[in-house]
């Protein structure tokens, strides 16, 4: 797993160029750590790290200041399960590289389940999606594959939104697998294949706990699995515990094989998503210890899977001792503290609302002790607001990435500045705002 | 609408003077004229009666009007379903419900131009999918209220969000999807329990990459050529119809007994839009697009109510001013496909700003329910970026435009005295992610109680099912 967090190495490279130390002195500064929320307070960034937060009269001398009086400070925000990076334009527009489909039948295919598909290779951190999100406050993101017909998801990754060749923070971050009805209908239509199924890859993959070493990866070595070998060697990092797996489920029978397989697997890290009807099993996720991401304004039955759907999910999961987290959009993860601004006004508390969008996510990716607060030793992702994030009405009005102040340009900004006088005596492609 | 009164009013004319004629009895005629042939253009009537109301005054409360006017601690009446009265105070009459809406505030409720509720109802299962006519580009003879489930429970999360009143459309995979409708939101046994009395029809129309993709390898067409080839074409038909029951008309006229034309229904849709009867609702999102509707729009001589989705509004926003084109928009949806690439977040007030008609829309059984958080976005955008709008004038957006481009703004979209009182009184200001619709009224009526669950209304489909009743 070391030799896979790829960039935090180079990350202390690159912030190198940033240093310099920083003080956003003055907001109400809710840290998500600790700490709590501090009233006219400051944070204390030097070489891309926080190195506190203070009160902002103890500031010391050598810090350059800017001024956040009046206004909310709090971690940028963590994309809790996005596209990000891997999806230009969706439809009919070119190759997506969060959509995996594998077509006609191969003689060799490196994958017969999805377990071993890896989104690492396909990240592009010059997507116009990444300073579109990050400028609305969305600093760091989960992203992996949204669509395939496979039964695995494959492994999805952890990215800053610095927009670097860098950005990768984490990859093998995660696993996915889907068993709500979507994908039992690509398998056999029912449960009772897909779970059979899912069952049988983990089982392959524990057989290979005894055989590693090169000679595990010689292709003269005979496999009969039903999983190909790279499938096999990704979900044993799995039972190994060193990747978590998101689990899809809505309705609470799915949720509740969910926990039966926490249950089984006590070395897996469980994780939770969608959970339309979570509400309704809360307590058993509490008790299993299965964080949750979803979305909290699905509240109507798209299918039989989310027959209990309600705008109270998220307040009741909390309620019982589940850890939340709010964030599933790619080309609108901007939107992201307006759904969790609409869990609160139907009773998460504001605190927790927060939270789902900044510690709790970084918590499911194992990447707490870098990101998702403002504490001391952690990349200073920080991002000053013009009120409450929660609020439609509010605006990121700085951003700041590693310490560094992210630039303010979009490609959506560059549009509504081009047209903003139509009374161009130019043609338009010559007005360059 | 005056088109059809007067054509109707001519047809019974011309019935009564063939009555009389026939009455007259003149012997040495061969013989008499048959009946004219009538169309009835009303043949699933509305059965909507409103939910009984009682004579009510919001007091001290912060009022939207929907036209532009704000009150600050003020009150309004509203009585036998319509609005009475507005102001800083109005006089309470004997009898009357008062409401203290100490902190609270009124708008008109909103209303949304573009929804597929009951036609892609949920569940969304297969069974339900009932909103795309996929089997020719030209299905204008396809009406939605054939299609609508009222058991949707969407309707009922809509109605906690404060919408009172909605239009319903076919989808967009063809050049003429079908007739829309207008609903109260109000859902009932049946469709036409809901069906906003009066209200016209309108056409569904979509531009761009839709038809494209779903007709591009089944016979056409492939390219937005094609789709312009395919309007026009439908447009040059629907005029030679036009002619050949003009000519009926006129050949009874004088005394003939013409054939009767054969009825098409694709085409006597689209001679309503050419009549004026029938409103226009386009589905397009880039700007060259929209320009080139506008010109066929002169070319045919008809008039498009709204485009739905204009993505690009804001890139020719004084030419949609020029032709009294309203737009339809999303607060920030972007990206999903090529057309949809050039989003900006401030495309409604930019519309707005430059005198054309900016209504917000939802597209969605979840935007749907917090259309005022999508103008509230749009609002502060744009007062971000420069363009400086009041909430008051901003609640156009979600209430009097859509209306109008609805063609029912005589009756409601406004806190006006006379109009049905379709409004809501919110928590706080409605402009805030926390504020939600405490009460709705429809036609006077009070339909939504957020304070009181077991009025809350239930769809048959979540009757006897997990959660029935719970907070949704």
């Amino acid at each position: 797993m070391n030799k896979k967090i790829l960039a935090i190495g180079a990350m202390l490279l690159s912030s190198i160029a940033a240093a310099q130390q920083t003080a956003i002195v003055g907001g109400t500064v809710h840290t998500m750590g600790p700490m709590g929320t501090v009233e006219n307070g400051a944070v204390l960034i030097n070489d891309g790290k926080i190195v506190s937060v203070v009160s902002a009269d103890a500031v010391p001398s050598s810090y350059t200041q800017v001024n956040a009086t009046g206004k909310i400070v709090t971690p940028g925000l963590f994309g809790a399960l996005t596209s990000l990076g891997l999806v230009e334009v969706g439809m009919s527009a070119g190759s997506v590289d969060s959509s995996v489909v594998h077509g006609e039948e191969r003689e060799n295919p490196v994958s017969s389940v999805g377990a071993a598909l890896d989104v690492q290779y396909g990240f592009n951190p010059d997507s116009t999606l990444i300073p579109i999100s990050r400028v609305e406050g969305v600093t760091a993101a989960a992203t992996g594959i949204s669509y395939g017909d496979y039964m695995f998801n494959g492994q999805g990754a952890v990215a800053s939104l610095s927009g670097e060749f860098d950005s990768l923070i984490r990859a093998n971050a995660f696993m996915h697998v889907d068993v709500s009805s979507n994908v039992s209908d690509s398998h056999g239509g029912s449960r009772a294949a897909l779970w059979v199924a899912i069952e049988q890859s983990f089982a392959e993959a524990a057989s290979i706990r005894q055989v590693t070493g090169f000679a595990a990866y010689m292709p003269r070595m005979e496999w009969h699995g039903m999983t190909t070998r790279p499938d096999a060697e990704a979900l044993l990092h799995v039972l190994n515990g060193k990747m978590p797996l998101l689990f899809t489920a809505d309705r609470a029978a799915d949720i509740m094989q969910v926990v039966a397989f926490k249950k089984r697997n006590p070395t897996v890290d469980v994780v939770l998503v969608n959970a339309v009807e979570g509400w309704r099993v809360a307590e058993a996720l509490a008790e299993a210890r299965i964080p949750v991401i979803l979305n909290p304004e699905n509240n109507l039955p798209g299918g039989f899977d989310q027959i209990g759907a309600t705008l109270t999910n998220a307040a009741r999961l909390h309620q019982a001792g589940v850890q939340v987290s709010i964030g599933m959009e790619t080309h609108n993860i901007r939107l992201a503290t307006q759904h969790a601004g609409n869990a609160v006004a139907n009773g998460l508390p504001w605190q927790a609302g927060l939270a789902s969008l900044t510690i709790n996510p970084a918590r499911i990716y194992g990447v707490d002790e870098l990101l998702g607060s403002l504490e001391p030793g952690k990349q200073a992702d920080v991002v000053i607001w013009s009120g409450d994030p929660l609020e439609v009405t509010s605006h990121a009005e700085a951003v700041f990435i590693e310490g560094e102040q992210m630039s303010t340009d979009t490609r959506q900004h560059k549009l509504r500045d081009r047209y903003m006088n139509l009374n161009s005596d130019k043609p338009m492609t010559h007005v360059r705002p | 609408m005056t088109t059809s009164i007067s054509r109707n009013v001519l047809i019974l004319s011309l019935l009564s003077a063939a009555m009389l004629t026939g009455c007259s009895g003149s012997e040495n005629e061969d013989k008499t004229q048959k009946p004219m042939f009538e169309i009835d253009k009303d043949p699933y009537p509305s059965t909507y009666h409103p939910v009984p109301g009682e004579a009510t005054v919001i007091t001290n409360v912060t009022i939207l009007d929907g036209i532009g006017g704000k009150i600050d601690n003020g009150s309004v009446y509203f009585s036998d379903g319509k609005i009475v009265a507005l102001g800083e105070s109005v006089d309470i009459p004997d009898g009357a419900t008062v409401i203290d809406g100490q902190g609270k505030w009124v708008t008109p409720g909103i209303i949304d131009t573009h929804s597929h509720l009951g036609v892609y109802p949920s569940p969304s299962v297969q069974s339900h999918s009932d909103g795309n006519e996929m089997t020719k580009p030209v299905t204008a003879e396809v009406h939605a209220e054939h299609a609508i489930w009222p058991h949707d429970p969407g309707f009922q999360r809509a109605l906690a969000g404060g919408v009172t009143a909605m239009q319903i459309l076919p989808g967009s995979a063809n050049l003429f999807g079908g007739r829309t409708v207008t609903l109260k939101n109000v859902p009932d046994r049946t469709m036409q329990d809901m069906k906003f009395p009066g209200a016209p029809y309108g056409i569904k129309m979509a531009c761009g990459e839709n038809p494209k993709r779903v007709y591009g390898s089944k016979g056409g067409p492939m390219t937005r050529m094609g789709n312009v080839a395919g309007y026009r074409q439908a447009w040059s038909d629907a005029q030679n119809y036009q002619r050949s029951w003009e000519q009926y008309y006129a050949d009874y006229e004088a005394g003939k007994d013409p054939k009767v034309p054969k009825r098409d229904l694709k085409l006597e849709t689209l001679v309503g839009v050419l009549e004026g009867e029938i409103i226009v609702h386009m589905h397009c999102y880039r700007a060259d697009e929209m320009t080139v509707m506008m010109d066929v729009m002169q070319e045919f001589n008809y008039q498009i109510g709204s485009f739905h989705h204009a993505i690009e509004s804001y890139k020719i926003a004084d030419k949609l001013a020029e032709n009294n084109v309203c737009s339809s928009m999303w607060a920030d949806w972007w990206g999903f496909k090529m057309e949809a690439y050039d989003t900006v977040k401030e495309n409604i007030p930019m519309v707005h700003a430059a005198g054309a008609c900016a209504v917000v829309h939802s597209d969605s059984d979840l935007g749907i329910q917090r259309l005022n958080q999508e103008a509230a976005k749009a609002w502060s955008d744009g007062i971000r970026a420069g363009i400086d709008i009041s909430q008051a004038e901003a609640w156009q957006w979600l209430s009097a435009n859509p209306a109008k481009s609805l063609g029912i703004f005589e009756q409601t979209g406004s806190l006006e005295s006379g109009k049905y009182a379709d409004l809501v009184l919110w928590s706080g200001d409605p402009f805030s992610t926390y504020t939600q619709a405490e009460r709705v009224y429809i036609d006077g009526g009070l339909i939504y109680d957020r304070a009181n669950p077991a009025g809350w209304p239930v769809s048959d489909f979540e009757l006897g099912q997990v959660g029935e009743g719970d907070a949704k």
